[in-house]
């Protein structure tokens, strides 16, 4: 009895196996580049490392089709290569032998694509899942562009600048002709003294005296 | 040699010694002058030194071989540009008018020499402030995080970005879609592009707020315009120095190919440049020379800006050529780590087999073992020496996105990523602020460049203007200034359109090249045959107290007007044999993302006419015109003399 069940086993993991080749049809190839990514914290590529990649992807497919418990069994990888490269392929939890569709790990691995990434520290373009092309991130894009804050700012000062600078000229020339309006007020009122001729109302003018007003004795 | 064409009149016209011995003691009130004599220097370096150093320079430099290129450009610097340039400096002071009025009075027939010299700044200052408005634009958007020119749009269904801006570039996209929208040919206008309208008020405001009062308000300006990009270049000397491969750019441009000096396209090149870097024949150098002191030594500030300029321009051209070849450096790096992994996934070796240090003889056993495979990959030929060589096209903003590219790589992280992961950055890339500093540190330099070589030009505009009486002398000068300022913003809505971009290209290339040549001809034989060699020697012995040597009276004479009519001649005849083309953007095109070369339509000869040949026949024509108005005047007065003799 208990060799029969080792046998089917066998002949199941077998036939399983046989599911999963380079170039099938429900297949995808994955190629890590740890060292690249992590330089001196790589980590080595062993079967742990695998059993948590099924295990990942197991956990993507749960998480696309709702109604159908995967387990790790369910991830077939075959085609090991030192690069860190190798196939895989999906079946079904009911029966073993039915893959699941191209487009069905595709959408999975999409979704899940970020979990993915970081349960192996890795990013999209480190681990690379041939043929499944990575969504973008969209560009950042502010409500109100800011370069018209920055332009409202430089104009701003500027107009001010120009402003300033019109009205401070306007206030010189203004100042320049109250000037020569005072100077001229001036010498009217000298002429006005000298008409007058009395000593005692005029601005006696220094320049002109002599050292000696009065005779010495 | 005694030849001087009759020129009656001449002591009427113009102020004698004891004229100007007087005025300089009286200082003038009505005629500005400068502060000090630094603004003086700092205006002129601010002038000459402008945004064509920066790019032009050192394309010339690369397109002739690196460093070969120096040495015809010092020569004629000092053979061509000095002479010229204490030319224009001494009969400014001498003559103490602008433009305008220093032609005019050397003779009146002469006044079409000031009038072209107007209408060549206007045209140049015109396209001019149209890349400081891009520049404005430029350094407006840099005040966010990350900068709008490092990331793509994406296309509808997410998975990869436009295609126009996957081909080509993040920076070509966002200067040719975003800043301009280009259309596919100058014929197509395609309507006002709104943002460009922005940033030309912007450059046109801040031009007009700048020169407001004249060089009393620009000469403060200047304080800063003119200084601070060495400042700025500095730093971006220090930085770029501690680049990977820099030193391979600095050695490459240091070292001379002899062969190219036998090449007569690169002398001819070099004495271009030397002529438009000194901005001779806009006629604002004579203006500026006119608020001096009588006596102040025209002679050494010749000299010393001289030295300025050709210092500058290695200054600059070093800075560019550490970061030409880092980013040589770079793209060697990228294209052998591309090899590499293209190997490593073909044949699915460990990731550590091939590096770089073992890539030579890994290529050599994989081809020899599978070279069937090996061919079919298409593996590229990795060669520093063509990488440091590669020359981009002369299309005026192919220069601008080339350099801007390379500040954009080199201290903004994040232009192209691929590739990123095997270059080793020096950690003082993570420790500098963000990158939006460098970028506005950088479009401000450029800005300041541009402003400098701005209030030269304006003063040429605004100064022959008054003396036409086109604007009444009446006015202030912040009437004058913003009425200037007012009637170009208007013209220059013609580069807002989308098809903006190709008018650019086509006044740098006609406005700004023959027209420049034909006056300086003209002002040469004014001063050396009209106004009197002699008497301009004594000119100068009476304002800096001895004649000029025989160096300056061999090049006034002799070496000067050959060399520019040698260079005009050459470039006419290469002009008249080539088809007009120009390159466009075009999407759609075979070789996208290089732009696609077309030719003109055939309207456009008529706008080439208009941009090269009008200022350049003025002077001629001018003349001309008043020979007839004379002559018409003394028949009428003749007939009025015989018709009332009694």
């Amino acid at each position: 009895m208990l060799e029969k069940i080792i046998l089917l086993l066998c002949c199941s993991c077998a036939v399983a196996q046989h599911l999963c080749t380079p170039d099938a049809s429900d297949g995808y190839k994955v190629r890590l580049s740890i060292k690249t990514a992590l330089e001196g914290q790589a980590y080595e590529w062993n079967e742990n490392e695998m059993f948590l990649f099924r295990a990942t992807l197991a956990f993507a497919m749960r998480n696309h089709i709702r109604e159908q418990k995967f387990e790790v069994s369910n991830i077939i990888v075959c085609n090991e290569t030192p690069r860190v490269s190798f196939w895989f392929v999906v079946t079904s939890p009911e029966s073993t032998s039915v893959l699941i569709g191209k487009e069905d790990v595709e959408e999975a691995v999409r979704k899940s694509r970020n979990r993915i990434n970081s349960a192996f520290l890795l990013t999209d373009k480190t681990l690379e899942f041939i043929g499944i092309l990575p969504t973008l991130a969209a560009p950042v894009d502010p409500d109100t562009p800011p370069w018209l804050i920055v332009f409202g700012v430089v104009m701003g000062i500027v107009g001010a600048g120009i402003i300033l600078l019109l009205v401070s000229s306007v206030v010189q020339k203004k100042r320049k002709n109250e000037m020569t309006d005072d100077e001229e007020n001036c010498e009217e009122t000298r002429v006005k003294t000298v008409e007058n001729g009395s000593v005692g109302e005029g601005v006696y003018n220094m320049s002109f005296s002599d050292d000696e007003r009065f005779t010495q004795m | 040699m005694k030849l001087v064409l009759p020129n009656p009149g001449l002591d009427l016209r113009i102020p004698d010694y004891n004229d100007l011995e007087r005025m300089d003691k009286e200082e003038a009130a009505d005629r500005p002058k400068w502060d000090n004599k630094a603004q003086y220097i700092l205006t002129c370096v601010g002038f000459c030194i402008g945004i064509g150093n920066v790019w032009r320079f050192p394309y010339l430099c690369q397109s002739h071989g690196g460093g070969a290129f120096l040495i015809p450009y010092l020569i004629l610097l000092v053979l061509e540009g000095m002479p010229l340039l204490l030319m224009e400096f001494a009969i400014g002071q001498r003559l103490r008018k602008g433009s305008v009025g220093v032609w005019r009075a050397i003779n009146p027939y002469l006044t079409g020499v000031g009038i072209a010299s107007m209408l060549v700044s206007l045209l140049i200052g015109l396209y001019y402030n149209t890349l400081i408005a891009w520049i404005m634009w430029y350094l407006f958007n840099s005040f966010q995080e990350p900068l709008p020119w490092t990331q793509c749009p994406l296309n509808e269904n997410r998975t990869g970005y436009i295609p126009e801006c996957q081909q080509s570039s993040t920076v070509d996209y966002y200067f040719y879609r975003v800043t301009l929208d280009t259309t596919t040919s100058i014929a197509e206008s395609g309507g006002i592009h709104w943002p460009m309208v922005v940033c030309l008020l912007a450059a046109w405001t801040f031009i007009c707020a700048c020169y407001i009062r004249g060089i009393s308000t620009s000469g403060k300006a200047v304080y800063v315009t003119a200084i601070l990009p060495y400042i700025v270049l500095a730093i971006f000397l220090i930085r770029g120095l501690t680049l990977k491969g820099a030193m391979n750019g600095v050695k490459f441009l240091f070292t001379p190919n002899v062969e190219e000096l036998m090449n007569p396209t690169t002398w001819l090149d070099a004495g271009a440049q030397v002529f438009y870097a000194f901005s001779l024949a806009w006629g604002g150098l004579i203006s500026f020379s006119s608020y001096n002191p009588v006596h102040n030594n025209c002679k050494q500030d010749a000299v010393i800006l001289s030295a300025i300029t050709g210092l500058t321009s290695i200054y600059a051209a070093t800075v560019t050529y550490t970061i030409i070849g880092f980013r040589a450096s770079e793209k060697y790096d990228n294209c052998i780590s591309q090899n590499i992994r293209t190997l490593l996934n073909t044949f699915n070796l460990p990731e550590d087999s091939i590096t770089e240090t073992n890539y030579d003889s890994a290529y050599k056993h994989l081809n020899s073992t599978y070279p069937d495979i090996v061919l079919g990959l298409d593996i590229q030929i990795c060669d520093m020496q063509k990488l440091l060589n590669e020359v981009t096209t002369l299309h005026v903003y192919t220069m601008f996105i080339m350099l801007f590219t390379l500040i954009c790589i080199v201290f903004l992280q994040g232009v192209e990523g691929t590739g990123l992961a095997f270059i080793v950055f020096t950690e003082a890339i993570t420790k500098m602020p963000g990158s939006p500093v460098w970028s506005v540190l950088f479009f401000v330099m450029l800005l300041c460049l541009g402003l400098s070589t701005l209030f030269g030009n304006i003063e040429g505009v605004v100064v022959p203007l008054k003396d036409l009486n086109v604007l009444p002398k009446k006015w202030p000068q912040e009437a004058l200034t913003g009425v200037t300022c007012a009637f170009a913003f208007i013209i220059s809505l013609l580069f807002a359109q989308q098809s903006g971009l190709y008018w650019v290209t086509l006044f740098d290339n006609f406005a700004g090249s023959v027209p420049l040549l034909t006056i300086g001809l003209f002002e040469m034989i004014a001063v050396v045959y009209i106004y009197g060699i002699d008497r301009f020697n004594e000119d100068i012995q009476f304002m800096i107290g001895h004649k000029p040597s025989i160096f300056w009276q061999a090049s006034w004479r002799f070496f000067s007007p050959v060399i520019i009519l040698v260079i005009l001649v050459f470039y006419l005849v290469t002009q008249a044999q080539q088809e007009l083309t120009y390159l466009v953007w075009d999407p759609n095109s075979d070789k996208f993302p290089v732009l696609a070369s077309v030719p003109y339509p055939s309207w456009i000869n008529a706008v080439i006419f208009l941009l090269a040949g009008v200022p350049s026949l003025v002077v001629p024509f001018y003349a001309l015109c008043r020979l007839v108005y004379v002559t018409c005047k003394q028949k009428e007065q003749q007939n009025d003399k015989i018709s009332h003799v009694p």
